[in-house]
């Protein structure tokens, strides 16, 4: 005998301790704190708050400890968290050619003033597993040299001193801001490096990796990736001068891209720009090539229909909490509407059927 | 209990006010859709964040909030919503249709017609109905602009011609007053003509879309068909096995593996109150009154 499923309230309660109990896992086991996923887990706490948008290291921690690992998960948490924050005001645009470098490397120039410093890259480790690490080995301190005292001037900047840049105009408009207005088309390219800033690292991957392959190709080269801290400065009106909040680790990569002109521009070096907080750069450099790969208009170049060329297509698809959230919502009971295609096929089947049966008759 | 950590209704004043705003533009030009800076919600893009933020922009402390999915009070989405309200904004809940001020749906109209004083907010997953027809929001936009709805009326000819029926069964487009083509939200095509006419403020959410669209009471809804081939509300050919119904959408369901099935009002509160009025089905229980 049928009876109505009821108790989905009783069902809820119960999956979540359940959920609870899993994500603790076995009793004896010591639990994870904050402070251990925050250091030892960096690079996971760097996504967490790049794609949430919100640069706090310890609660993108707890995030991750709260979604058992699952970063879009933690990520979700975040924005959900971030979105009930009031708003005070806008910090001073970041300066990152001060930035306090951990990391800086150049593709295109062997040396450049301020150093080539390769940093704590995996770039040159063999990838064997270090099993001493089952074994919770302390590391070895690492060699040690005073900070190099002369500045580090962002790369492309001297390349563009002899013209061969292009150039790029300072403005002080207000860009729009996605988390507060709805995204509308056509969007200018501050509000395309925000999607980007806050899309998913894979979707981005790809698409850079589809331009690398040929769809929409745009020849990069890495000019600059850095890596390090830079301050973080609010004006205060009651004091009129900007003071200094706090600071932020930032990876910014520019691209320098073969570009031999069109009908509006002459030939020169254009630029893809890639900025993504904390260290995270795959993702920087993955972004720098989308924003190129998403030039092509602007620069006179041809739409030859690449993916990666798609504004309305890489803007509305690169959110990783809007695809999961419509992906998974498909779990959602639609009894209703399937219910109403089983009628529709069998209509349709019965009509089939009788046209069938007519023509056999006949 | 409410969570004092949070705003009445969740979202802060601002956000009400600017999704209130953008409401009142809805309700002035019936069917259009109205961009607006959909919040990140606690619950997931696809589970109604629209409807919510709609619900929580309407919401006042004097309200009774229903909330049903599927038709029904107890699904767990549904019963996940009502509970987020219950705990942010304090207000009653009620699963009776009649005794609510403000009803959130997925997928259904409620069975027993709605009156003046009523708000009716449905969660829309895909707010533009020519979406698949055109994947591109800068183009669609256009289209609706220009009031170019060739397009639709291509594709339910094609439908016609192949199956010889329109193939569309929920989700069915709808023109309102007589300018917009809209997308009722995926309620299946039985509950189109409950759209028009309806005495009751018909808003609908769209929160991963950023849209929200409205019907003001008493819109004149069509759905698009042909002079030849008129549109046909369709359910399945039974009565409710439990409290007897006949005119009310069914849901069939399995009871066996071998090819059991009984039918059985997808509204809920709509067959529980036949039931108590003393109806009953072929498959009633005896106890039953």
């Amino acid at each position: 005998m049928y009876v109505a499923t009821k108790g989905g309230e009783r069902a809820i309660d119960a999956a979540h301790q359940w959920l609870a109990e899993e994500r603790r896992g076995s009793p004896s086991v010591p639990e994870l704190s904050i402070a251990q996923i925050r250091e030892q887990m960096t690079l996971a706490v760097n996504r967490v708050m790049a794609e949430g948008s919100l640069y706090d290291p310890d609660l993108a921690a707890l995030a991750i400890k709260q979604a058992r690992g699952d970063l879009i998960e933690a990520i979700f948490l975040i924005r959900a968290y971030r979105t009930t924050l009031p708003r005070f005001g806008a910090s001073a645009p970041v300066e990152t050619g001060g930035m306090a470098i951990t990391r800086r490397i150049s593709a295109t120039f062997k040396d450049a003033p301020g150093g080539q410093v390769l940093g704590p890259t995996f770039d040159y480790t063999h990838r064997l597993l270090d099993f001493k690490l089952m074994a919770e080995g302390a590391a070895q301190e690492a060699a040690r040299k005073p900070a190099d005292p002369e500045p580090a001037p962002h790369i492309l900047s001297l390349l563009d001193r002899d013209g061969l840049m292009e150039p790029l105009a300072a403005t002080d408009d207000t860009p729009r801001d996605l988390t507060r207005e709805p995204l509308e088309l056509p969007a200018d390219r501050p509000l395309r490096l925000q999607a980007l800033a806050r899309g998913d690292e894979g979707f981005l991957l790809s698409l850079a990796y589809s331009t690398q392959r040929g769809y929409g190709r745009t020849h990069a080269f890495v000019g600059e990736l850095r890596i390090g801290t830079c301050a973080v400065e609010m004006e205060i009106p009651e004091l009129g001068f900007a003071v200094e909040i706090g600071e932020i680790e930032l990876t910014e990569c520019e691209t320098v891209n073969q570009f031999t002109g069109s009908k509006t521009e002459p030939p020169q070096f254009t630029r893809g720009y890639g900025l993504v907080m904390g260290q995270s750069e795959r993702k920087a450099i993955s972004m720098s090539l989308v924003d190129r790969a998403l030039r092509w208009e602007e620069l006179g170049e041809e739409n030859t229909g690449a993916p990666a060329q798609d504004t309305e297509f890489v803007l509305y698809h690169a959110d990783n909490i809007q695809a999961t959230g419509f992906l998974e919502h498909i779990k959602l009971p639609h009894y209703v509407d399937f219910q109403s295609e089983l009628e529709l096929i069998r209509k349709l089947r019965r009509e089939a059927a009788g046209v069938q049966m007519r023509e056999a008759a006949e | 209990m409410t969570d004092a950590a949070y705003n009445f209704a969740y979202l802060d004043e601002a956000t009400k006010r600017m999704i209130r705003r953008a409401l009142l533009k809805g309700l002035a030009i019936p069917g259009y859709q109205v961009p607006f800076a959909s919040r990140e919600m606690p619950m997931p893009y696809g589970w109604g964040t629209g409807g919510v933020q709609v619900t929580a922009a309407c919401l006042t402390p004097g309200d009774t909030l229903k909330v049903i999915d599927q038709g029904a009070d107890d699904t767990t989405n549904a019963v996940s919503i009502r509970k987020f309200f219950e705990r942010t904004a304090g207000v009653a809940t009620t699963e009776r249709t009649a005794g609510a001020s403000v009803i959130q749906t997925r997928h259904r109209i409620p069975e027993k017609p709605l009156t003046e004083g009523q708000i009716l907010v449905y969660q829309v997953p895909i707010p533009e109905p020519l979406r698949f027809l055109e994947p591109r929001e800068s183009e669609t936009r256009r289209m609706h602009a220009l009031e170019e709805y060739g397009l639709m009326h291509v594709k339910l000819y094609e439908d016609v011609a192949r199956h010889g029926a329109i193939a569309t069964s929920y989700a069915y487009p709808v023109r309102v007053e007589g300018r917009y083509v809209m997308d009722p939200s995926p309620i299946p095509k039985f509950d189109n003509p409950k759209l028009s006419g309806m005495a009751a403020i018909q808003l609908f959410g769209a929160g991963r879309e950023q849209r929200v669209y409205a019907l003001p009471p008493y819109s004149r809804v069509v759905s698009l068909d042909f002079e030849d081939h008129p549109f046909e509300p369709t359910k399945a050919d039974h009565d409710c096995d439990l409290c007897g119904a006949s005119a009310s959408y069914l849901d069939e369901v399995i009871t066996d593996d071998a090819g059991g099935r009984m039918f059985v009002c997808s509204d809920t509160d709509y067959c529980a109150g036949r039931r108590a009025a003393g109806q009953r089905g072929r498959l009633a229980p005896e106890g039953e009154a």
